[in-house]
């Protein structure tokens, strides 16, 4: 299983480290601090915002992701502010470019 | 430690013009050779070229097109810090005594493959670099309450200053409405507020303290190097409002130098957007946390150019690889007294700031006379 080929298919996951259970971000194989060999889970996709702005009509955002990793995306419906909480509702790759569509929660 | 100076320079005007990179590398080349007193080819041990542009082995084409055979010849690239990466290669192979005289040259086409890092997967659809501009602004524009008046001043004072730098690419004086009416790319960003990827070159030449006054009876000195690298990852940085990678390169370039911020005279900061020139005098001491855009005030009211004197990168234009050597050069002109209508009074000791994507990486050098 690899993180590309299930973001292809609209799954998002998280690799954690076997040994030392450190979440290892970006998406790898192998553990950045210990070196050890990585697994792959689902990610519920839940995070907040940590910042955002606005091309145009489109909303984009920094969010922190089960309070570990970031990651940027678009923010499919809504105003957002800070702190808001939001889940990842769309993923995938489109033109070799990772996407990720975020919508609010509350 | 011997001291390591800068010896000779050439620079090309930036500009938008379709040139192969191997021409803008000779150009640039041929005018440090024809402005570098008593310099002749055998006289260079080694040959780097900065560069993200995507053509293999111009270190050694450079060498062949100028009839220079060198001991070490290669291309570095690190982004829009290439410049002084290399720079401070060039210093450490002076110092472990692998060579004693080395030309530095950089060189980028408008169209450069380094204005995106394609690795950086966790941006998604937003790898530009004016979408982490944006949220820099928005960051810094929120937490220190600067408005949007506040940080167009800083293109507005660099365009200013440009006008007198004949290798800049914009000649052209722009005011706050200019810039607050210019294309709106994001909510938090105009087109104005942007650095301009453009093509340029920018050779400078580095020699060991025995040879330095061979060449120069002007040499400038580099007291002081500091370089920090935090990650690639424009999400893994660990704050939108500060830069930590400068933060962290500009004490060790203070140490190294047994300089402190209120002991420089003159500047080149990395404003590849406006609000990295605040970031930036923030994170490296020069002001407190929100309070750089007091100093770029203070400067552009008094008429001070003791900030980016040449333009800035959005003044000058940004070819990534020939910027920080671009940069430096301009300190060692100011510390040279010869940076005419540029000139910075009295200027003893300078700082050149030159980061990469979103200051995950930062290198400093402090310069002096």
């Amino acid at each position: 299983m690899s993180f590309e080929l299930e973001l292809k298919k609209g799954n998002f996951l998280m690799s954690e480290c076997d040994h030392c259970k450190k979440i290892v971000w970006p998406p790898s194989e192998w553990c950045n601090q210990c070196l050890c060999k990585n697994s792959w889970r689902k990610c519920n996709g839940k995070g907040k915002i940590i910042e955002f702005s606005k091309k145009e009509t489109t909303y984009f955002c920094v969010a922190e992701i089960e309070n570990s990793i970031k990651i940027i995306g678009e923010i499919i419906s809504g105003t957002p502010k800070i702190g808001q909480n939001v889940v990842i509702s769309d993923c995938g790759i489109c033109d070799d470019n990772y996407f990720f569509k975020m919508k609010m929660l509350d | 430690m011997s001291r390591v100076g800068i010896a000779g320079f050439g620079q090309t005007k930036f500009s938008e013009d379709d040139s192969k990179i191997e021409s803008v590398l000779l150009k640039t080349t041929k005018n440090l050779l024809d402005s570098t007193s008593n310099l002749s080819q055998k006289d260079i041990d080694a040959v780097l070229v900065s560069t993200n542009n995507n053509s293999k082995y111009l270190s050694a084409i450079l060498s062949e097109m100028t009839s220079i055979q060198p001991k070490i010849s290669h291309s570095i690239e690190s982004l829009c810090n290439s410049g002084t990466n290399a720079i401070v290669a060039a210093y450490s192979y002076i110092v472990s005594g692998l060579a004693e005289v080395v030309l530095i040259s950089g060189a980028e086409r408008y169209d450069s493959p380094g204005q995106i890092l394609e690795w950086d997967n966790l941006r998604g659809e937003f790898k530009h670099p004016i979408f982490w501009a944006s949220i820099f602004s928005k960051s810094y524009k929120r937490k220190y309450s600067i408005s949007d008046e506040d940080l167009a001043l800083v293109s507005v004072k660099n365009h200013k200053q440009s006008i007198h730098n004949p290798f800049a690419i914009s000649q052209k004086a722009v005011s706050i409405d200019d810039v607050l009416n210019s294309k709106k790319l994001t909510e938090d960003l105009r087109l104005l507020e942007c650095s301009r990827p453009c093509t340029g070159g920018a050779s400078i030449l580095l020699a060991s303290e025995n040879s330095c006054n061979t060449f120069t009876d002007n040499p400038v000195w580099i007291t002081g190097i500091g370089q920090k690298t935090t990650s690639a990852s424009f999400t893994k940085i660990p704050s939108f409002d500060t830069m930590e990678s400068t933060r962290q390169a500009a004490h060790s370039a203070f140490q190294m130098s047994k300089q402190k911020p209120t002991d420089i005279d003159v500047m080149e900061i990395h404003d590849a957007f406006a609000v990295c020139e605040p970031m930036a005098l923030d994170s490296m001491g020069f002001s407190t946390s929100g309070k750089g855009i007091e100093l770029v005030k203070e400067a552009y009211f008094s008429e001070n150019y003791k900030i980016s004197p040449r333009g800035g990168l959005i003044g000058s234009g940004h070819p990534l690889g020939a910027t920080g050597i671009a940069q430096t050069i301009e300190i060692t002109q100011q510390l040279q007294s010869q940076a005419e209508k540029r000139q910075v009074d009295n200027a003893k000791v300078g700082l050149v700031h030159n980061m990469s994507a979103a200051s995950t990486s930062s290198t400093v050098l402090v310069l002096e006379k």
